[in-house]
């Protein structure tokens, strides 16, 4: 169990794209890290520079005390998963997952010891005579699993590992392997696209936007205080709700919105953020320093659990999304009023789009 | 959604197979029939009679001490050529893999030799190692070696072994640089990953990933030293010194058009046709169940 640590690393491809520009990481021992953020952000390319897959165009990246940048993957005492399993065709399960002893000379009965017992944890032991051709894809994952666990290595890598799965499958090889993660407390950097996977996964969660980190910090405390407009569209579903507003008397102004009092807004304009799950249906005078929106409904989405009400605000034509619980007896057509308290309502700068209050 | 073209009415198709048809019965089948037909026959000096002889010309061809010879001579000649083309094919293709850039350029280089007719690509390596003039051949006896293919066996099955085998280079290259690059690469990432170094990676995993792709041109290559290096043979060696380098297919030329035994020579054609069609039917089979690794 080791420390993972990026300091200032670039990645630029041959063809002179800068998929990473200086990112600063810190993993600490035994700690599940996220990398998240959408396609093409180089959340891989930053995993495969762990991995020693890629070489570091600059920066340093430690495993523990050690300096890794010049050393071989093979050198690095990492495993890692691949998206689409990368398993040996030709080979059983069974040598699938001894490969990596093998190679690296332990002796016959170890080897033999740990396989059976990675195939016990991971229940794949009456699949260990076959051929990665005869599984299934959540059997191919757990083969890829039990590939990585068997060396005992200093860092897991996982580069979406379930994103070939059925969405079923998908939520249950979350939870395994963030059980097994906690059980062997083994350093993990994990990437993926998903930011339910990324929330309910991540003890560090980083979301990357353009090769650069937006924000890192425990999940919760990113859904909560968002650092950037991007990271509120990207973390939560559906995405907070971003409307431009003016300065008022220390208030906000927009057409249709209400309250507020208290959140300051600069001369030049903010983004007021509120997510969908916060607002509430209200009927009679909403609180001063709550926020209060009228819209006229356009849609409702009823789930079961809970109704999702569209709707346009003001006169900029953005639709606004509210959450409700239940079921919420709303008609196309007619208005509605909701409102957040205070501390659910975030600020973010005009032109950067970086938080600026509360 | 299903996009085809339907065509009324059955005669389009047999139209549009026909000139396949023709060209494979004009071309092969009636030849084959040709020489089974013919060798049931024996023609006399001036070709001007034929005696219907059962198999009296393969009776005859299965004592004869230099059939066997010949048989010899194929193999040791098969093996060389079929050996030195694949793996250096692989070698070359390795590399090609790796800097899959210069990949092109290695490509059009490669493809030289294929496209050069084989006998002007044989008449092209008798002038490089032609004992006197030869620029190869003088390197040579420089080192002190008695160089001459003319009067050495085995100078001259050396000399036809190297024609061939850098003819069919480039083909097999293509074929192993498109089956490296069906190896995906995170199955060779994950495989670095797992300790093994560059060597123990190619021959545990890239190598047997390989089987299908090296099996289908070990066929191929195969049927090619039986048949197309004739040429090659023809205006290098001729089948000398000595028969030194008369390989099956090069006897059957040379006792049918040389030796005027027809009947003869077109016994071993069947027996060579023989031979390719159990090889062709043993890759289909094996192609068949093992590809799907
Ligand atoms: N081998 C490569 N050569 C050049 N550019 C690459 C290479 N791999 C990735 N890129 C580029 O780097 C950027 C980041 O890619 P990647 O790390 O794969 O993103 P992600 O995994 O977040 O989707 C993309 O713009 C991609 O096109
Ligand atoms: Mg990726």
């Amino acid at each position: 169990m080791s420390e993972v640590v990026l300091d200032k690393v670039r990645k630029v491809y041959a063809g002179g794209v800068e998929a990473v520009r200086g990112v600063d990481i810190h993993v600490p021992a035994g700690a599940f890290c996220v990398l998240v953020g959408p396609s093409g952000c180089g959340k891989s390319t930053l995993l495969r520079m762990i991995a020693g897959l890629e070489t570091i165009t600059g920066g340093e990246c430690r495993i523990g005390a050690r300096r890794v940048n010049e050393l071989e993957p093979a050198e690095r005492d990492i495993a890692m998963v691949f998206q689409n399993y990368a398993l040996y065709p030709h080979m059983s399960v069974y040598d699938n997952m001894a490969y990596g002893l093998r190679n690296r000379g332990t002796p016959k009965p170890e080897i033999d010891e740990r396989v059976k017992e990675a195939a016990r944890i991971l229940e794949i032991t009456p699949f260990l005579d076959r051929k990665p051709r005869a599984l299934s894809g959540g059997q191919r994952q757990r083969v890829a699993m039990g590939r990585a666990i068997v060396r005992k290595p200093q860092v897991f890598l996982f580069d979406e590992p379930l994103s070939n799965l059925d969405a079923k499958l998908r939520i249950q090889m979350r939870v395994e392997i963030k059980k097994l993660q906690r059980a062997l407390a083994v350093t993990s950097v994990y990437v993926t696209h998903d930011q339910l996977e990324a929330m309910t996964l991540a003890d560090v969660l980083v979301v990357m936007n353009k090769g650069e980190v937006e924000q890192t910090g425990a999940p919760l405390d990113i859904y909560e205080k968002p650092a950037s407009t991007f990271v509120a569209s990207f973390i939560g579903a559906p995405p907070m709700n971003l409307v431009p507003v003016e300065a008022g008397e220390n208030r906000p102004k927009a057409e249709g919105l209400t309250g507020g009092l208290g959140l300051a807004v600069p001369p030049g304009g903010a983004i007021l953020g509120v997510r969908p799950e916060h607002l509430m249906v209200v009927t009679g005078a909403v609180p001063e320093d709550s926020l209060g929106i009228t819209f006229p409904v356009s849609a409702v989405e009823a789930v079961g659990a809970e109704t999702f009400v569209y709707g346009p605000i003001g006169g900029t034509g953005q639709d606004i999304i509210a959450r409700l619980p239940g079921k919420a007896l709303l008609a196309p057509g007619t208005p509605v009023s909701v409102a957040a308290s205070a501390e659910h309502l975030h600020l973010f700068d005009r032109q950067t789009g970086k938080r600026i209050g509360p | 959604m299903e996009k085809r073209v339907v065509f009324d009415g059955k005669l389009l198709p047999y139209a549009l197979l026909m000139p396949q048809l023709l060209i494979t019965i004009i071309f092969f089948y009636w030849p084959a029939a040709q020489a089974v037909w013919q060798s049931f026959f024996i023609q006399d000096a001036f070709g001007l009679t034929m005696q219907f002889v059962w198999f009296e010309n393969y009776s005859v061809l299965f004592a004869n001490p230099d059939y066997y010879r010949s048989m010899v001579t194929t193999l040791v000649f098969s093996c060389l050529v079929t050996f030195f083309s694949l793996s250096i094919a692989l070698m070359f293709a390795v590399q090609a893999d790796k800097h899959i850039k210069a990949a092109g350029a290695y490509k059009t280089f490669l493809m030289w030799p294929y496209a050069v007719a084989p006998a002007i690509a044989g008449v092209l390596w008798l002038f490089m190692f032609q004992p006197s003039l030869g620029l190869v051949a003088q390197a040579i006896r420089a080192l002190g070696v008695d160089w001459n293919p003319q009067l050495n066996g085995g100078h001259a099955m050396t000399l036809v072994v190297m024609a061939a085998t850098w003819k069919q280079i480039s083909y097999n290259f293509l074929f192993f640089l498109a089956g490296l690059q069906s190896i995906p690469k995170s199955v060779i990432e994950a495989a670095a990953i797992d300790g093994a170094r560059p060597a123990r990676r190619f021959w545990t995993i890239i190598f047997p990933l390989l089987s299908p792709t090296t099996f289908f041109l070990l066929v191929v290559n195969i049927v090619y030293v039986f048949f197309d290096t004739f040429g090659i043979i023809d205006s290098v060696t001729g089948g000398g010194p000595a028969q030194a380098t008369t390989t099956l297919v090069y006897k059957v030329f040379s006792d049918g058009r040389l030796g005027g035994d027809l009947g003869g020579s077109a016994a071993q054609s069947v027996i060579l046709m023989i031979l390719v069609i159990g090889l062709t039917a043993i890759q289909f089979r094996y192609i068949e169940r093992k590809v799907q690794y």
